[in-house]
């Protein structure tokens, strides 16, 4: 598999994004209580919790799907531009995956990747083709580059959205309950992907549930519980030995479904 | 029946007059109200607001009222230009507050993860609605579109009420009161002239409406 995925600039080790007393509401509704995390280049982060708790927030303040109330968010060292051009440059460091592939419904599958090489990147066309039908291959559908979204399993979509995401040659990626929207059979194929770039050194944010994953590719598992980090550790502590009342209680509810 | 026969060429004259108004209105309400839909879903309040205002102000005003406005209203200021230019750029006006709503229904019944995927690969404001939201509802409101336009080109009859001159309504006009035609056949030589225009936009809005059927 191709080291060219991840960015030659990616030094391991260093602070690439950086949460500083993050807060966030909804309303009245305080959905992130002063997030303190720090993701390392290379690093890959799992971020696991009850429903509610904040997740899927935490991972869209990052590239500023949501804007933040205080507290600062650095990306490689830079503070997270306000709006307009800048934001979009920054975001196109950011590589998203959601739960729901979010995949353009009226453009092909070679289309949906070139788009924002082509538009955001400036490649021309042919090598953005070309690149393309290359991450289309490493995630197994290049086969099916010429058809649309909807003609795709939720497991080919989802792999996709990873390579749409990857086509930017971004700095982190972030997933978002990735697998949750999958019928159980195509878990593994996006599972499968995701190991890959976690072994090929991509620093990565993974919201799941997937313990399989977590304890394979993870760094370390974050965990959640009303906006709040309650623990970090790495996953083989994590799994075995929680320190939280919140987070046993957690993994006892998931480990008997 | 001679009222028509014996004046064909006027009536087909007066077709492409109107032909012509309904054209150059149809591009320019088009490229109108989508800049004012760019306008009403930007992320920048002040321009939310003017196209609100613009919609909520042109919507509630009669086309009359308009056409009165630019005809008698803008002289008195001081901007002066033909009947016809007044006549056109009122009725484009007018209708791009339609055109823009219908715009609108389409882009809202897009699903907001089209435009976060966008964004999230750095996509701008701008490019985000042309290459993936403005595609996308463009299905969607074609036909509440389709509306609007045909209602547009029926509104055009009403700049001839208005003394632009040469188009299918003036041509009932100068048939029936100064020559001395009976009003019925050619009222209805009209109407055919109208209907010639309104259902083949019809047609074309149909199969417009095939040709952009996106799976989802
Ligand atoms: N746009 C929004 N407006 C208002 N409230 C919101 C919005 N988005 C999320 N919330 C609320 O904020 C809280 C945190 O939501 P979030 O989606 O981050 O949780 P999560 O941990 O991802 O949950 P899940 O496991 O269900 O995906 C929830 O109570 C949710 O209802
Ligand atoms: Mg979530």
């Amino acid at each position: 598999m191709g080291e060219e995925l991840v960015r030659s600039d990616n030094e391991p080790g260093r602070p690439l994004v950086v949460l500083d007393g993050v807060d966030k509401h909804f309303g009245s509704l305080h959905v992130l209580k002063d997030i303190n995390l720090t993701v390392h280049a290379g690093e890959v982060v799992v971020v696991i919790g009850p429903s509610g708790s904040g997740k899927s927030t935490l991972c869209r303040v990052i590239n500023r799907l949501e804007t933040i109330d205080s507290g600062s968010i650095t990306l490689d060292g830079q503070e997270l531009p306000k709006e307009g051009r800048d934001l979009a440059r920054l975001r196109a460091d950011v590589g998203m995956v959601f739960q729901s592939f979010n995949l353009f419904a009226h453009k092909t599958i070679l289309e949906n990747i070139t788009l924002g090489p082509t538009r955001v990147r400036k490649v021309d066309a042919k090598r953005a083709r070309q690149e393309a039908m290359a991450l289309l291959e490493r995630v197994g559908v290049a086969a099916q580059a010429e058809k649309y979204p909807a003609q795709l399993s939720g497991g080919q979509q989802q792999r996709v959205a990873i390579a749409r995401a990857l086509a930017m040659n971004p700095k982190v990626m972030l997933f978002d309950e990735p697998t949750s929207a999958l019928d159980p059979e195509m878990i593994n194929e996006v599972l499968d992907v995701m190991t890959g770039l976690a072994r090929d050194g991509m620093t990565m944010v993974v919201v799941t549930h997937e313990m399989g994953f977590a304890r394979r590719a993870a760094n370390r598992v974050v965990f959640m519980a009303d906006g709040e980090i309650v623990e970090e550790n790495a996953p083989e502590h994590f799994f075995t030995n929680p320190q939280s009342h919140r987070a046993q209680d957690f993994l006892s509810k998931i480990l008997t479904n | 029946m001679d009222a028509i026969t014996d004046n064909l060429d006027l009536f087909v004259s007066g077709y492409w007059t109107s032909l012509k108004i309904c054209l150059i209105a149809l591009v320019g309400s088009l490229v109108l109200g989508t800049i004012i839909a760019a306008c009403r879903v930007s992320p920048v309040a002040p321009l939310r607001w003017i196209g609100a205002t613009w919609v909520n102000m042109i919507r509630n005003a009669p086309l009359t009222v308009l056409l009165f406005f630019f005809a008698f209203g803008l002289p008195e200021i001081g901007v002066l230009g033909s009947y016809w230019v007044f006549g056109v750029s009122a009725l484009i006006i007018y209708t791009s507050a339609f055109v823009c709503e219908a715009l609108r229904a389409g882009i809202n019944s897009v699903s907001s993860g089209q435009a976060e995927a966008a964004r999230a690969i750095g996509l701008p404001f701008g490019a985000t609605l042309r290459e993936v939201i403005l595609p996308q509802a463009f299905r969607t409101s074609i036909p509440p579109l389709g509306s609007v336009l045909i209602a547009m080109f029926k509104n055009s009859a009403v700049l001839g009420a208005f003394g632009v001159g040469g188009d299918l309504f003036s041509v009932s006009d100068t048939l029936t009161s100064a020559r001395g035609y009976a009003a019925t056949p050619v009222l209805l030589g009209v109407a055919v002239g109208y209907l010639l225009i309104t259902l083949p936009a019809g047609a074309l809005l149909a199969l417009l409406e095939r040709k952009t059927a996106i799976l989802r």
